[in-house]
């Protein structure tokens, strides 16, 4: 027994100074995982290593896609537990805060140091952090849309691989270009299928930073819903209808289509298993390349006692720290979240050797924030609706978007007056 | 109360405790909460009356969501109930490979929807999908089975019948095994046709297991929404919106837990009036032995 205590205190003595200054020893943290690859075996890693280092056991479990994730850390937290911090999209932070279950950094407590880390990441990243004039979020699995393009398909439809269309006219002549058709007129291979909203790329912001009102029927965004339908209709260059994001991946890596718009967390995967040269390249605008940053931040929760927010903020600052940071990108193909970690020597080696991971980092100085309002889900959900409704040529892309603007402000409206 | 009665209840009480805890009790619950709005930010609720249902009244998407269900169910039913008789009177008689026809009609049921839906999800897969390749070979051109409004209901239908034949054709298929011989013997010394004999003998015989099926058919109409949420997510633009999926949706992705609550009333209310028309009404014509 003595023995025992003896050998307690020793290693008590040994732990770092962080260990022995905090008392929460046990913290809980739901993640996601959004493409696949052994994201799971990389996170428990990364806990393991930061127990070595500071004593405090962080368990990370796996909850499922963003949304499942989202849904698993409301239901536990309304159920008396949950998690202590949680990674859920970025977008979430408004509808979040509807629940009441979020406490912010400025709360937890910054200090002029924490201040200093928190100005070290891209600012893209943080647009969607800010609401009240504090901050809710720490930046962590960034991604952003961009092209992936099947260089042979480029060379035999006569077109440069090396030169990728930056404004919407041209990706459409090149998208028409690209398809391929056999001698009954059959489509082998389409030029493009597109996935998300191209508002931003015509330099129209879709909400405003309160997150209580959306600009859907704003003549920017009825021309980039008119733009995504004329890959099908004008430039018959893509399939009519909606195609599935799950399937664009496999339909890139098996021919079917010469370029898909994917996230870049998804370069790994297409590293792996592209028999063909690909490229990579950032979304074209209207008029110039503009790009939107989606993926997961680090949220930290009101039910948590003083010292295990303090706790989670302290491993969050660990794990953004520029080396964690930069390896995190390397093994995953998320974007780093600070300009630091691009600087680190393991980081600048592996640009060197894969150059198409770069690609996403020189969009950032246009990319802006996701779509993100009070009642996030609901909204996602009528914009949805009527994009898929335009594209099966139920409604004109006016109608729908007139139509997804008047019923995201009926959702909206109580938030107007609070 | 005499020492009987005593006893008969105290055996049906772990069932009577069972069901109150995990079955009634919520339902009233329900009920009582469709009658308040979705609490906000950690105050109470409040009273709202009859207010969400009439709200329901003006949701587009509510009335999408109950034709789709009832287009869904009239389908399914009728079609996997039919497909089920089918199979089981095929793989009855004594034919040559009747296990493994028989093993191959129950296939379908074994699996777990989540793996049902995942493989169709390849089969409906545009271009390359096995069955746009087997049109293929035939001309056909390109099929967005589950990216198009009137094609993606179809193709949920499609699934679940596949899915829910095998399981009721094994109710058939015991029904058959059981049936008297001498009973052909008989019709045949008649000089009945086989026609006659199945839809005079057969048919009526099988009524029991043809409630039980129904009763099970209506309820997986209403149950079954795994393949929704792997195959579409109730798209596009709600054509494969079910009632169940809606509810999912306002209650755990939208947090509208009023709305979600009003839902589930409805629902209830739809059950237990199919649940009254089969065995009040349709139950009292079935012949048991």
């Amino acid at each position: 027994m003595i023995r025992r205590r003896h050998l307690l205190a020793t290693a008590a003595i040994a732990a770092p100074f962080v260990a022995r200054a905090q008392s929460a020893r046990k913290l809980t943290f739901y993640f996601p995982v959004a493409v696949g690859g052994p994201l799971t075996t990389i996170v428990d890693s990364l806990c393991a290593a930061y127990q070595k280092e500071s004593g405090v056991e962080v368990e990370a479990v796996y909850a499922g896609d963003y949304s499942q994730t989202l849904i698993k850390t409301i239901t536990a937290i309304k159920g008396g537990g949950g998690p202590h911090f949680a990674v859920l999209l970025a977008a979430e932070m408004h509808s979040l805060q509807d629940q009441d279950i979020l406490v912010s950094l400025d709360e937890i407590g910054l200090d002029a140091d924490a201040k200093k880390w928190l100005s070290g990441f891209y600012p893209a990243f943080l647009a969607n952090s800010h609401a009240d004039g504090k901050t809710w979020s720490v930046p962590f699995q960034r991604s952003t849309a961009i092209f992936y393009y099947n260089k042979a398909a480029f060379k035999d439809a006569g077109l440069d691989p090396d030169k990728f269309p930056t404004t919407w006219s041209a990706l459409g002549e090149t998208a028409a270009k690209l398809v391929q058709k056999d001698s009954s007129g059959k489509v082998t291979r389409w030029g493009i299928k597109m996935a998300s909203d191209l508002a931003n790329q015509a330099e129209q912001k879709l909400m405003n930073e309160a997150g209580t009102e959306v600009y859907f029927n704003q003549p920017k965004t009825i021309e980039a819903m008119t733009f995504w339908r004329s890959l099908a209709d004008k430039y018959h260059a893509a399939p009519d209808g909606v195609s599935s994001w799950p399937q664009l991946s496999p339909d890139f890596l098996s021919g079917n289509t010469a370029i898909i718009q994917h996230t870049t967390g998804n370069l790994a995967n297409v590293r792996d298993k592209a028999p063909f040269p690909f490229g990579v390249a950032g979304l074209a605008g209207k008029n110039s390349p503009h790009t939107v940053v989606g993926g997961g931040n680090l949220y930290f929760f009101k039910h948590a006692t003083p010292d295990e927010r303090q706790a989670a903020l302290r491993f969050a600052r660990w794990v953004s720290a520029p080396e964690r940071a930069a390896e995190w990108s390397i093994k995953t193909g998320y974007i780093a979240t600070s300009p630091a970690a691009y600087d680190t020597p393991a980081l600048k080696e592996f640009i060197a050797k894969v150059p198409e991971a770069n690609v996403a980092r020189t969009f950032l100085p246009v990319a802006t924030g996701e779509l993100s309002v009070h009642e996030n889900q609901r909204v996602y959900k009528v914009l949805t609706d009527n994009i898929q409704a335009c594209l099966n040529n139920t409604k004109m892309p006016d109608q729908a978007m007139a139509d997804a603007e008047t019923e995201a402000s009926r959702v909206l409206k109580p938030f107007k007056h609070a | 109360m005499r020492r009987e009665t005593i006893h008969a209840y105290l055996l049906l009480l772990p069932a009577v405790i069972l069901l109150v805890a995990f079955t009634h009790w919520p339902a009233i619950e329900t009920l009582i909460d469709s009658f308040y709005a979705t609490p906000h930010g950690g105050k109470p609720a409040p009273f709202v009356g009859i207010d969400n249902y009439t709200d329901l009244l003006d949701d587009t998407v509510f009335w999408q969501a109950l034709h789709n269900n009832a287009v869904y169910a009239a389908a399914t039913i009728p079609a996997s109930i039919v497909l089920a008789l089918l199979m089981a009177l095929a793989v009855n008689g004594a034919l040559p490979g009747r296990t493994f026809l028989r093993l191959a009609y129950f296939l379908p049921t074994m699996l777990p929807m989540i793996a049902v839906a995942n493989i169709w999800m390849f089969f409906y897969t545009p271009d390359y999908g096995l069955f746009d390749r087997v049109l293929g070979w035939f001309g056909g051109g390109r099929h967005n089975w589950l990216g198009d409004s009137s094609t993606a209901l179809p193709a949920m239908i499609a699934v679940a019948v596949w899915k829910e034949a095998g399981f009721f054709m094994i109710f058939y298929l015991a029904a058959l095994q059981t049936m008297p011989t001498d009973l052909r013997e008989a019709a045949a010394l008649e000089g009945s046709s086989r026609w006659n004999y199945f839809w005079r003998v057969t048919i009526p015989l099988l009524m029991p297991t043809t409630l039980f099926v129904l009763v099970n058919a209506v309820i997986n109409a209403f149950r079954v929404i795994d393949h929704i949420v792997v195959m579409t997510r109730g798209g596009p633009d709600n054509a494969t919106t079910l009632l169940l999926y809606y509810i999912y949706e306002t209650g755990f992705r939208f947090w509208d837990t009023g709305t979600a609550a009003t839902l589930t009333v409805v629902l209830l209310a739809i059950l237990g009036l199919t649940a009254w028309l089969q065995f009040g009404v349709l139950g009292r014509r079935v012949h048991y032995r």
